[in-house]
């Protein structure tokens, strides 16, 4: 029977699981941890702090996946938009390579556009052993049904082990619904897989709570093991032309590309700053910018090193410029190589959409803003006398 | 035309602090609310009932105390609150989750949009929405940042993307996951209070949902949580006070091989 | 705070009007204090959540309530700005004299609209030569025929031309003295009537004050509130009910200061230290809080008189006006000194609390006429 179930002969009655539990259900009867069952989600906070005596057991009764044993294989999910192939593609075939060559198997991918044939032999490149294409005018533009319906196709003609996507909108979308068709797992948003090449469980793991804490995801009992995984966290493949692998065009019937869904037209927003979610560095600016206009001093600083620029809640909220810059809770999360945040006292709210960058840099004329606590350097100072600097100086040292 | 929304009770992650000791993720004590992109998801259904007639149900999966944020929904303006709770959907991951979702929507059974927050703040997943879609086999439009029109059966929408934003249309009934820039969250008002302290909330369990006892909770789960931490802390920074234009110099200088 | 046993639905009302204040007065209050402009955009999220009408009658589209139920609204509001705040009770003072003396046809037609907060109401009794003495009120009602033909100028009047529905002291009578006024509704767009220059003021600079102008301002007769001759006694009857609001309103603007003042004093380090660690703050921060809270219990107390029904309620609810309105002035001035230099300066919030404190002390009868009023009470009660 699956559930939790406390052994009370182990039980010491140390509480460290009634602490450790997130919804209260755990209380101390007579030295002995007593779990109710009404509050308890089977999380597994309480079996994880009971890691030295094993009081506390979650028993798992799950269904499993039919000749597991027969799943070989590590897929990519090949993103294009507009029929180039996303540079977050590169990113998970270095993934998939390193996965596939310790779990000596193949890697697979799957590209789904319209001209798109001829990108194929790029995957190649970059690490792919076998690439499917359906090339398909139908496919020009992203749709949920037919992209899902083919991908579900072939993992079950084909039935890899592992499945990695991009966690964007388009892999968010179409995976999401290839894992209830396949009824499988999906783990999303990962920063780091692993497998374990003898039991061959892939370890997804990925931060929740925005990053205030990290899980550790596994999917032991079905196949394929589905993963979406951030942009810019894995090292992308260097491309090697003299690489062999098999590129299959395949035809599919015209049942697989029915879509009750159609686009009716495709606008790309111009804007001076690249997107905020693949840029390597991103100037972010606050409330204490004042105004739509003084943002100004932000992009001029972003154009000198060729990042985007970003903003906080608060400057979303007084209009003074798009929610596709906002950075936090209710906005983007980021994760660049420079992280210059402006002006931006650090609530809670923004740090778990920006902590994970590789270098911060604060600057903010209150030497207590919580920003400074996440802060590789920091600058005290008004932004408006700092920032206007930081652009001159950095001119000059790039030329 | 019938609008069902679907929410999650989260923490408040403003209150949500970590144990400086410990390193763990404190959560006693710490509130519950609305995942805030489901606040838009609500919003968008009340705006379409005004403006097409109709009823907006709201609909979670939690435990019992998850009433409290059906309540609050109503008190916006949400007609009839559902709440699907059992011990059985104890452990749910996203699979189940969508699952014991998708089948109360269909005992529901008349609906024309079900609207759902692009993800939830605590996990994060984004998937459970897509997910009731591909249960029920109805057409989804992800990240609607504006609805254009509803007109014969027909839905056009904004979809964002990462270089802009697409003009979309499909046929109702469909899903629709919203974005923040869709509309701005009303507050409640006294009637709607007083509406939400007397509604009948209705409380499904698993049979109620004819829900297959191997697809819901622990066992209908295929991932699970091997493990939690916390990441390490960062480093603590260096910080420069002073002249504004010394502290840049010696900003720049530090980050030599960074960017130049 | 202390437990006042609030009702169910006066919690609703409380918990409701803290969101707004929270939500949609705080982030906006510096910016109307320094634009004094109207703070329409407020005044639409307070209608929509129906709070214009708790103190108004299910009949005519309120929520039932009384004054009680006004002054948890009013505090809240002031909390976070006593600017925004008196615009959404003054037109509960413009509501009254209708509510209290007007005709069933009279509350059908304007009360609905007031409830819903579609329109703002305000009250027009002062006149450049007429403050506290009321019975020196110069503006004139002339009837002819089927119509009221009114004169004058009344002035320093909150929600003047923001507002759709006045409410109008004139001299039907001017031999009778205070017994010849008599009390009218006047619509905003009456030919004859107009509006003087707003006026720039030492706080509460969100609302709107100005002067009324009536130039041969003809009205129809259903537009007299009661009999003619009533309307001196009408309004201190108004005032009896509306004293509390003010006292409310006092108590919300030494609360939202007070709790500045304490957020400060655990920021703020000196010697090494907070400052909320030493004595001598934490004996003001003491005082301070003890003194409002005895100002809401006695604005509660008297609010919730007059919602019983108390047949004689304006020695109470004058003590409760007099009582909160010092006690704003003085924590307000207190939380200013707890934030020091800073205290001073318009870019932190102490200095707001302690413009907007004072005017609480003056309007609706000063503080000094409230001592009268109950001075005089004393002595009739003594004499009974």
């Amino acid at each position: 029977m699956s559930g939790i179930s406390v052994d009370k002969i182990k039980c010491i009655g140390c509480g460290l699981c009634v602490k450790a539990c997130p919804f209260g259900a755990i209380t101390l009867v007579d030295k002995k941890a007593v779990i109710d069952l009404d509050k308890c989600t089977l999380c597994g906070s309480c079996v994880e702090t009971c890691n030295k005596v094993h009081a506390i057991e979650i028993v798992r009764e799950s269904t499993q996946t039919p000749d597991i044993e027969k799943y070989k294989g590590v897929w990519v999910y090949a993103e294009q938009r507009k029929g180039v192939v996303q540079s977050v593609t590169y990113e998970l075939l270095g993934k998939a390579r390193e996965l596939a060559d310790k779990l000596n198997v193949e890697v697979g991918c799957v590209l789904l556009g319209s001209n798109v044939k001829d990108k194929a032999q790029e995957l190649v490149a970059r690490g792919a052993d076998i690439v499917y294409v359906v090339d398909d005018p139908k496919l020009e533009h992203f749709l949920d049904e037919p992209y899902a319906r083919i991908v579900s196709n072939l993992v079950r003609k084909h039935r890899p082990e592992i499945l990695l996507s991009p966690a964007t909108s388009i892999g968010r979308s179409v995976i999401s619904r290839v894992a209830v068709q396949l009824r499988v797992g999906l783990t999303a948003d990962c920063t780091a897989l692993d497998v374990d090449p003898n039991e061959r469980f892939l370890m997804q793991t990925r931060p929740a709570f925005g990053g205030n804490i990290m899980a550790t995801i596994l999917s032991k009992n079905h196949r394929p093991q589905l993963s979406t995984v951030r942009h810019k966290v894995m090292k992308e493949a260097v491309a090697d032309s003299s690489r062999q692998g098999r590129i299959e065009v395949l035809e599919f019937d015209r049942s697989f590309f029915a879509s009750r869904t159609k686009v009716l037209q495709v606008i790309n927003e111009v804007t001076s700053t690249v997107n905020i979610a693949e840029a390597n560095i991103i100037v972010s600016g606050g409330r204490a910018l004042g105004n739509s206009e003084n943002f100004k001093i932000l992009e001029d600083l972003a154009k000198v090193l060729n990042g985007a620029v970003g903003a906080s809640r608060a400057a979303i909220d007084e209009g003074w410029i798009p929610y596709s810059h906002q950075v936090g809770q209710t906005g983007k999360t980021v994760c660049p190589n420079i992280y210059i945040a402006c002006g931006i006292s650090g609530q809670i709210q923004h740090l778990v959409g920006m902590q994970s960058s590789d270098v911060i840099i604060a600057i903010n004329r209150d030497p207590s803003a919580p920003i400074f606590n996440v802060a590789s350097y920091g600058i005290v100072g008004d932004l408006f006398e700092v920032v206007p600097l930081l652009t001159k100086r950095f001119e000059e040292v790039l030329k | 035309m019938n609008i069902i929304v679907c929410i999650k009770q989260v923490p408040d992650t403003a209150e949500v602090k970590i144990d400086p000791v410990t390193k763990n993720l404190v959560r006693e004590g710490v509130k519950s609310m609305i995942n805030p992109f489901d606040m838009y998801a609500i919003e968008e259904g009340i705006r379409l009932k005004e403006k097409f007639g109709g009823k907006v149900v709201v609909l979670t999966m939690g435990p019992p105390q998850a009433d409290a944020i059906l309540r609050e929904a109503v008190s916006l303006g949400c007609d009839e609150a559902v709440l699907v709770s059992d011990r059985a959907f104890a452990g749910s991951d996203t699979l189940a989750t969508s699952y014991t979702l998708s089948k109360a929507v269909e005992k529901i059974k008349e609906y024309d949009l079900v609207i759902c927050g692009k993800q939830a703040i605590d996990g994060d997943t984004a998937q459970v929405g897509p997910g009731i879609a591909a249960m029920l086999d109805i057409p989804q439009i992800t990240y609607v940042r504006k609805i254009e029109e509803i007109v014969d059966g027909n839905i056009t929408a904004e979809r964002v993307t990462e270089d802009g934003y697409e003009v979309v249309q499909t046929k109702l009934p469909c899903l629709l996951t919203v974005v923040k820039e869709i509309n701005h969250p009303r507050l409640p008002s006294l009637k709607g209070k007083m509406k939400a302290k007397s509604v009948v909330i209705q409380v499904w369990k698993a049979a109620d949902i004819g829900a297959e006892e191997s697809r819901i909770g622990l066992k209908g789960s295929p991932t699970w949580v091997l493990n939690v931490f916390t990441p390490s802390p960062r480093e603590k920074g260096k910080i420069f006070e002073g002249e504004a234009k010394e502290a840049v110099d010696k900003l720049v200088d530090s980050l030599k091989g960074l960017i130049y | 705070m202390l437990d006042y046993l609030l009702t169910e639905e006066q919690k609703m009302i409380r918990d409701l009007a803290r969101q707004i204040t929270d939500e949609k007065i705080r982030p906006v209050a510096a910016e109307y204090d320094k634009s004094h402009k109207f703070p329409w955009d407020v005044m639409k999220v307070m209608a929509k959540a129906d709070l214009f009408g708790v103190y108004i009658d299910e009949k005519y589209g309120g929520m039932g309530g009384g004054v009680f139920e006004l002054c948890l609204a009013t505090e809240e509001f002031s909390k976070g700005c006593a600017g925004i705040a008196i615009c959404y009770s003054a037109s509960a003072l413009g509501a009254y004299p209708i509510i209290l003396h007007g005709s069933e046809e009279q509350k059908m037609k304007y009360l609905p609209a007031i409830a819903k907060g579609e329109k703002l109401a305000a009250f027009g009794l002062t006149e450049p030569g007429a403050g506290s003495d009321a019975s020196a009120i110069a503006t004139t009602a002339e009837k002819k025929g089927d119509h009221y033909i009114l004169n004058g100028v009344k002035h320093f009047i909150t929600n003047g031309g923001d507002a759709e529905i006045y409410t109008i002291i004139a001299m039907t009578d001017k031999s009778k003295g205070a017994r010849g006024a008599s009390l009218f509704v006047v619509e905003k767009g009456t030919p004859g009537f107009s509006f003087g220059k707003k006026e720039e003021k030492l706080g509460i600079c969100a609302s709107s004050t100005r002067e009324l102008i009536f130039d041969n301002c003809k009205i129809p007769k259903e537009n007299l509130i009661g009999r003619e001759g009533t309307g001196f006694i009408a309004a201190m009857r108004t005032f009896d009910m509306s004293r509390p609001g003010i006292g409310a309103q006092a108590v919300g603007i030494a609360q939202g200061a007070l709790d500045e003042a304490v957020k400060y004093a655990k920021q703020r380090k000196q010697f090494g230290k907070s400052i909320s660690s030493f004595q001598g703050i934490q004996w003001m921060l003491a005082d301070m809080a003890t003194e409002t809270e005895a100002a809401r219990a006695l604005v509660y107390a008297s609010a919730r008189e007059v919602n019983a029904g108390v047949k004689d309620v304006g020695m109470h609810s004058a003590m409760a006006k007099l009582f909160a309105s010092d006690v704003a002035m003085k924590v307000t001035t207190d939380a200013v000194q707890v934030f020091g230099g800073y205290g001073y300066m318009k870019e932190y919030p102490a200095e707001k609390y302690m413009r907007d404190a004072k005017i609480t002390q003056i309007y609706e009868g000063t503080n000094q006429i409230q001592r009268n009023i109950i001075g005089m009470a004393l002595i009739k009660e003594s004499a009974k």
